[in-house]
C-alpha cells in the first residue's frame, strides 16, 4: 500500500534532487544537463499521476496531508502542511506537465545551460509548493521564492528589454504581495490558537470563532486581493505582464501564461473567497466590472499588436478576465467553468507559446510583417498552430469552449449584462486570432527568408502532440476533470450562499 | 556585590590580547606580522570560550556595573562572532592595501570590549564608557588608510559628530541622574516606578539618550555621517561599522529602554514610531541613488536599523526576541556581503562602483552566488534569515496593533528590493566590462563567505533553534 500522504512532499524532493544533480553536472555538459532536468521534471510528471489515481472525489476536505511542525517559537507556530483538493489537483498535474514541456522546448538555450536548469527545477518547486501549501507562512515562502528563479529566467535569457521586463515583474508582484504578508500576519493575531493554518483559520471564520470588524474585514480582503490581482493580472494592474511575456525565453513565458497567471485565480479562490466571503460579495460588481474592462480591452489590444508573442500576452488579459469574472458570479457553473478555464488557458496559450517559440528559433523575429504564407513551407507547423489557435478561441470541441461555456452560462444567471459583454469578448477573440493567423499563414510567400524553412522536426512535434491530445480530450470529455472537482467548488459556492441574502437568485445545479 | 571577576573575564582577555599586540608589534619581523591576526583571533576564540562557558549564569556583577544574563551572553557571543570574522577577512586585506597589523587588530580588540561592555552594562555610566572605548578605537579605525583623502575625512566626520553625540548621550545621562538619584539602571527603573509624576528632566535624559544612541545606531534623522563615513573607512572597518558597532548600540537601547524606562514607554514609542518611518523611508529611498556599492550598503544598513526600530517600538517579548533574531540574521548578511565587496574591490578599492560588478556572475560563480544570496537575504525574499528576520519583527509590531507600522515597513522593503536586484542585474544581466585586474579570494575570506551562506540559509530554513535562542535570551 503506497503511503498516499507523502506523495506531495515527494514531488518537491524529486525536484530537490534533481536541482541538486544539475548543480553537480559540470556546465560544459550540456545533454547532460538537459537530459537531468528532464528526467526528474517527467519523474515529476508521472509521481504527480499517482495524485489524480488516488484522489477521492467524493471527499470535500484536504487530501493527501501531511502537517508537521516547522517551528514554534515564543508564540510563533509555523507548520509544514500540505494537501490537495479538487481545485488545486489540477493545477498541480497542469504545473508538472507543462514544466518537462518547457525543458523540452528549451533546447534553443545554448548558453548558461546548467543554471538555466537549475532555475527551471527550482520554480517548479515553488510553484508545486504554492498549489499545495496549507499554511499561510509556507504558502507566502514558496510564493516568493518562486519570483527569483523566473526573475533570472527572463532577465538572463530573456530578448532585448530582458532586464527592464525582469525587474519590473519582480518589483509589481513583490510590492503586491507584501501587503498580503501584512494581512497574513495579522489574520495569525485575529486567530486565537495563534496559528497559520489556511484551512483552520478558514473554518473558524466562517463558522464565527473569529470575528472582523467590518473595517477589518475589507482591509484583509484587499490586501489578498491586490496579491492576487497583480499575479492574475486582472486590468489595471496588467501593465508588467506583456513586457515579461515578450521578453521571457520560450519556456519562461510558457511558464509564465501556463502557471504563474492561475497562481493569482488560485489566491482567490482558495483565501478571497473563503475567507472573506461578505465583501466578495459586496465587491463582486466593480471586481466584475474590471474584469470585463480586461477581456474587452486585452482583446482590442491584442487585435491591433504587430507582434505574435504581444499578441498572445494581451489575449491572456482577456481569458484570465473571463476567469476572474466566472469566479466573482458566485454560482456552482461559473467557479466550476473558471476552475476549468485556468487549466485550459494553461494549456492552450501555454501551446501558443511554445509554437511562437518555434518559429522564432527559426527566424529570430515575431513580427506578423515578417511572415505571410508559411502554410505552404511548413504545413505540419500551420496544423498544430491552428488546432491550438481554435482551442484558444473556444471552438467546440476544443478545451477552451467548456470553460468558456460554463463561465458565460453561470455569469448570465448572476447577472445577464455582464455575460452579454463578456460575451463580446469571445467575437473579438476569434477576430485577433483568425486575422494574425491569415496574415502568417495564408497568401503567397513574400518573404524570401521565409522559403526555406524546416518543417517541425520530432523534438517539436514531441513536445505538441500530447498537449494537441490534452485540448481535445479536455474539449470532449471534461468530465474526467470536473467530476473531482465538483466537491471542492461546491464547498466554495456553499461558502458563498452562507453570506448572502436569501432573495438573491440561487441556482440549483443540476449537473451535465 | 562583590568584584567577581570571572565575569568580566571576557573583556579582560580582550584587552589583554589588545595590549598583548601592542607589545609584540616591535618584536615581530615585518613579513610575519600577519600572525598578529591569528593573536588577535586566539583572543576572541578564548574569550568566546570564557562567554560560553558563562552561559546560565545571572544576577549584578562588578560592583553592581554589570549584568550577567541570557541576553547579555547571547549579544557577547554575536559581537565576539562579528568581531572574528572581520579579523579573517582583514589580514589579506592589511596586507593587499599595506597597512599595519599590529595597531589594527589591537584597536578592534578594543572595540570589541566596548561592544560587550555595552551589551552588558548595568550603569549608565558603564554603558558611556563602553559606547566611547567602541568609538573611539573606531575614529582611528576608519581613518586606517593613512594619506588617502576619503579615509580621513571618513575619520574626520564621525570623530566630529560622533564626539557630538557622545556629548549628546552623556548629557542625557546627566538629566536622567538628576531625576532619579542614580545612575544604575534597577534603581532608576525602581525611583521611575514609584513616582507619580515625572520630572521633565526625566524626559529630556531620555530624548537625549536617544539621539546619542541613534547616532551610533544611524537612525534617521541622526544617519547623515553613515553614508560619507561607511565610503571612506577600509571595507572591514566599514563591515563592523555596520554590524558590530550599529548592534551594540542597538542592544544598549534596548536595555536602556526596556529596563531603565519601560514606564515612559509610551513616550518613547512615539518618538520611535516616527524615526523608525523616516529611517526606513530615508535608508531605502536614497539607496535606490547610489551607484558605489558600499554607500548603497551604507543606505541599506540605515534601512535595517529602521527594521529593527519597528520590531523595538513593538515593546513586547515577541519584539525583543525578534530584534535578537534579526540582528544574527543581519550580521550574517551583510558581513557577508562586505566581505565579496571587499575581494571584488581589489587593490586600492578601485573597483566600489555598482557597474563594477557587470558580468561577475558567470566569471567569479563563488561570489556571484554567495552576494546574489546575501542581497536576496537582505531584500527579505524567503528562505533566507533577512525574510525569517522580517516576518518576526512585524509580527511583534502587530501584536501590539501597530497597523500602520507594519504597512509602512512593508511598503519600504518593496521599495528596497530594486536595489538589491540591481546589483545581481548587473551581476548576472549586465554587459560585459573590461576585466581589470583578476580577483583573488583568499582562504579564510572563502571561509568567511561560505560559513554567511549557509548560515543566511540555515535561518531562512530551521529559524527555530536560534529563535529559540533569542526567546531564552529575554529575560525581561
Amino acid at each position: 500500500m503506497l503511503e498516499t500522504e507523502v506523495l506531495l512532499t515527494a514531488l518537491l524532493l524529486i525536484l530537490a534532487a534533481g536541482a541538486s544533480m544539475v548543480a553537480f553536472v559540470p556546465s560544459r555538459k550540456i545533454h547532460l544537463l538537459r537530459g537531468t532536468a528532464l528526467f526528474f521534471t517527467t519523474l515529476t510528471f508521472l509521481c504527480s499521476l499517482l495524485l489524480v489515481s488516488h484522489f477521492d472525489s467524493e471527499i470535500d476536505t484536504m487530501q493527501f496531508v501531511q502537517d508537521i511542525s516547522w517551528f514554534d517559537v515564543g508564540g510563533l507556530h509555523v507548520r509544514y502542511h500540505v494537501g490537495i483538493d479538487g481545485i488545486s489537483l489540477f493545477l498541480v498535474i497542469l504545473t508538472t506537465f507543462l514544466v518537462p514541456v518547457a525543458v523540452l522546448a528549451s533546447w534553443s538555450i545554448e548558453e548558461k545551460v546548467k543554471s538555466y536548469m537549475f532555475f527551471m527545477l527550482l520554480l517548479e518547486v515553488g510553484m508545486i509548493g504554492v498549489f499545495i501549501s496549507l499554511d499561510l507562512i509556507l504558502f507566502y515562502v514558496f510564493w516568493e521564492v518562486m519570483l527569483v528563479p523566473m526573475y533570472f529566467l527572463i532577465g538572463v535569457w530573456g530578448g532585448e528589454r530582458r532586464i527592464y521586463a525582469a525587474v519590473k515583474f519582480f518589483i509589481y508582484t513583490m510590492a503586491g504581495s507584501l501587503l498580503m504578508l501584512a494581512a497574513i500576519i495579522s489574520l495569525y493575531f485575529f486567530n486565537e490558537a495563534q496559528n497559520f493554518d489556511l484551512v483552520e483559520i478558514t473554518q473558524k471564520l466562517s463558522s464565527g470563532e473569529i470575528v472582523l470588524s467590518p473595517l477589518a474585514e475589507r482591509l484583509l480582503f484587499l490586501a489578498f486581493f491586490l496579491a492576487f490581482a497583480v499575479k492574475v493580472p486582472l486590468f489595471p494592474f496588467h501593465t508588467w505582464l506583456p513586457d515579461a511575456h515578450v521578453e521571457a525565453p520560450t519556456a519562461g513565458s510558457v511558464l509564465l501564461a501556463g502557471i504563474l497567471l492561475k497562481m493569482g485565480i488560485y489566491g482567490l479562490l482558495r483565501f478571497c473567497l473563503p475567507m472573506f466571503p461578505a465583501v466578495s460579495v459586496q465587491l463582486a460588481p466593480a471586481i466584475s466590472l474590471l474584469a470585463i474592462i480586461g477581456i474587452i480591452y486585452g482583446a482590442l489590444v491584442a487585435m491591433v499588436q504587430p507582434d505574435i508573442k504581444k499578441l498572445v500576452a494581451y489575449s491572456s488579459i482577456s481569458h484570465l478576465g473571463f476567469v476572474v469574472l466566472g469566479i466573482f458570479a458566485f454560482n456552482f457553473q461559473s467557479i466550476e467553468g473558471a476552475t476549468y478555464q485556468m487549466l485550459n488557458h494553461g494549456v492552450s496559450t501555454g501551446a501558443l507559446f511554445l509554437l511562437v517559440g518555434m518559429i522564432y528559433d527559426r527566424r529570430h523575429t515575431h513580427l506578423i510583417e515578417d511572415f505571410g504564407g508559411l502554410a505552404h513551407v511548413m504545413p505540419c507547423y500551420a496544423a498544430f498552430f491552428m488546432v491550438i489557435a481554435l482551442s484558444s478561441i473556444g471552438l467546440p470541441g476544443l478545451n477552451g469552449f467548456v470553460g468558456e461555456f460554463l463561465i458565460l452560462q453561470g455569469t448570465f444567471l448572476e447577472n445577464a449584462g455582464r455575460a452579454a459583454f463578456a460575451a463580446s469578448g469571445i467575437v473579438l477573440s476569434a477576430v485577433y486570432m483568425l486575422w494574425m493567423y491569415q496574415r502568417v499563414f495564408m497568401g503567397t510567400l513574400q518573404n524570401e527568408k521565409n522559403l526555406a524553412l524546416p518543417d517541425l522536426n520530432w523534438r517539436e512535434i514531441l513536445i505538441l502532440v500530447p498537449i494537441v491530445i490534452l485540448a481535445l480530450w479536455m474539449g470532449l470529455y471534461s468530465s474526467t476533470f470536473l467530476r473531482k472537482m465538483d466537491t471542492s467548488v461546491q464547498k466554495v459556492v456553499d461558502r458563498i450562499e452562507h453570506v448572502r441574502e436569501p432573495q438573491i437568485y440561487r441556482v440549483e445545479y443540476s449537473g451535465h | 556585590m562583590d568584584i567577581n571577576y570571572t565575569a568580566v573575564l571576557p573583556e579582560i582577555i580582550l584587552s589583554l590580547f589588545g595590549i598583548l599586540i601592542m607589545i609584540l608589534i616591535p618584536f615581530t619581523p615585518k613579513a610575519r606580522q600577519s600572525a598578529l591576526g591569528f593573536v588577535a583571533l586566539f583572543g576572541m576564540v578564548l574569550a568566546l570560550i570564557c562567554v560560553t562557558a558563562q552561559c546560565g549564569a545571572t544576577g549584578l556583577v562588578f560592583f553592581g556595573m554589570i549584568f550577567q544574563d541570557y541576553f547579555g551572553q547571547f549579544c557577547k557571543i554575536l559581537f565576539l562572532f562579528a568581531s572574528a570574522a572581520i579579523v579573517l577577512v582583514s589580514i589579506n586585506y592589511l596586507e593587499r592595501e599595506k597597512l599595519p597589523y599590529g595597531e589594527f587588530f589591537s584597536l578592534l580588540l578594543f572595540a570589541t570590549v566596548g561592544m560587550l561592555l555595552m551589551a552588558t552594562s548595568a550603569d549608565l555610566i558603564m554603558t558611556f564608557l563602553g559606547l566611547e572605548v567602541l568609538s573611539i578605537s573606531t575614529y582611528v579605525l576608519a581613518g586606517f588608510k593613512e594619506g588617502e583623502m576619503k579615509s580621513t575625512e571618513s575619520a574626520l566626520k564621525y570623530f566630529l559628530l560622533g564626539a557630538f553625540s557622545s556629548g549628546f548621550l552623556l548629557y542625557g545621562i546627566a538629566f536622567v541622574y538628576g531625576a532619579a538619584g542614580s545612575t544604575k539602571y534597577l534603581k532608576i527603573a525602581q525611583v521611575i516606578e514609584a513616582s507619580e509624576n515625572y520630572p521633565l528632566t526625566l524626559f529630556l535624559g531620555l530624548g537625549l539618550m536617544v539621539v546619542g544612541f541613534g547616532f551610533k545606531a544611524s537612525l534617521a534623522p541622526f544617519h547623515v555621517w553613515t553614508p560619507d563615513v561607511y565610503e571612506g573607512a577600509p571595507v572591514p572597518i566599514t563591515a563592523h561599522l555596520a554590524v558590530g558597532s550599529k548592534a551594540a548600540a542597538f542592544v544598549a537601547l534596548v536595555r536602556v529602554l526596556y529596563q531603565v524606562l519601560p514606564e515612559l514607554s509610551q513616550h518613547w514609542q512615539a518618538i520611535l514610531w516616527v524615526s523608525a518611518v523616516l529611517t526606513m523611508a530615508i535608508g531605502n529611498i536614497a539607496a535606490l541613488a547610489q551607484t558605489n556599492i558600499k554607500r548603497m550598503l551604507a543606505y541599506s544598513s540605515i534601512a535595517h536599523a529602521g527594521y529593527l526600530l519597528v520590531g523595538l517600538t513593538a515593546h513586547n517579548r515577541l519584539g525583543t526576541q525578534s530584534i535578537l533574531f534579526y540582528l544574527v540574521a543581519y550580521a550574517l548578511m551583510t558581513l557577508g556581503a562586505f566581505a565579496v565587496v571587499q575581494v571584488i574591490g581589489r587593490e586600492g578599492e578601485k573597483y566600489i562602483g555598482i557597474d563594477d560588478y557587470s558580468d561577475l556572475g558567470y566569471r567569479y560563480p563563488f561570489l556571484s552566488i554567495a552576494l546574489s544570496v546575501f542581497l536576496i537575504s537582505l531584500a527579505g525574499i524567503p528562505a533566507t534569515g533577512g525574510f525569517m528576520g522580517k516576518l518576526f519583527l512585524f509580527a511583534a509590531a502587530m501584536q501590539s496593533e501597530m497597523y500602520w507600522l507594519v504597512v509602512i515597513a512593508v511598503i519600504a522593503s518593496a521599495i528596497g528590493i530594486y536595489y538589491y536586484l540591481r546589483v545581481i542585474v548587473f551581476m548576472y544581466m549586465g554587459e560585459s566590462k573590461d576585466e581589470g585586474t583578476p580577483i583573488i579570494v583568499p582562504t579564510p575570506v572563502r571561509i568567511v563567505i561560505a560559513i554567511m551562506v549557509v548560515g543566511t540559509f540555515y535561518l531562512g530554513i530551521f529559524p527555530g533553534t536560534f529563535l529559540h535562542l533569542a526567546s531564552k535570551a529575554v529575560s525581561f
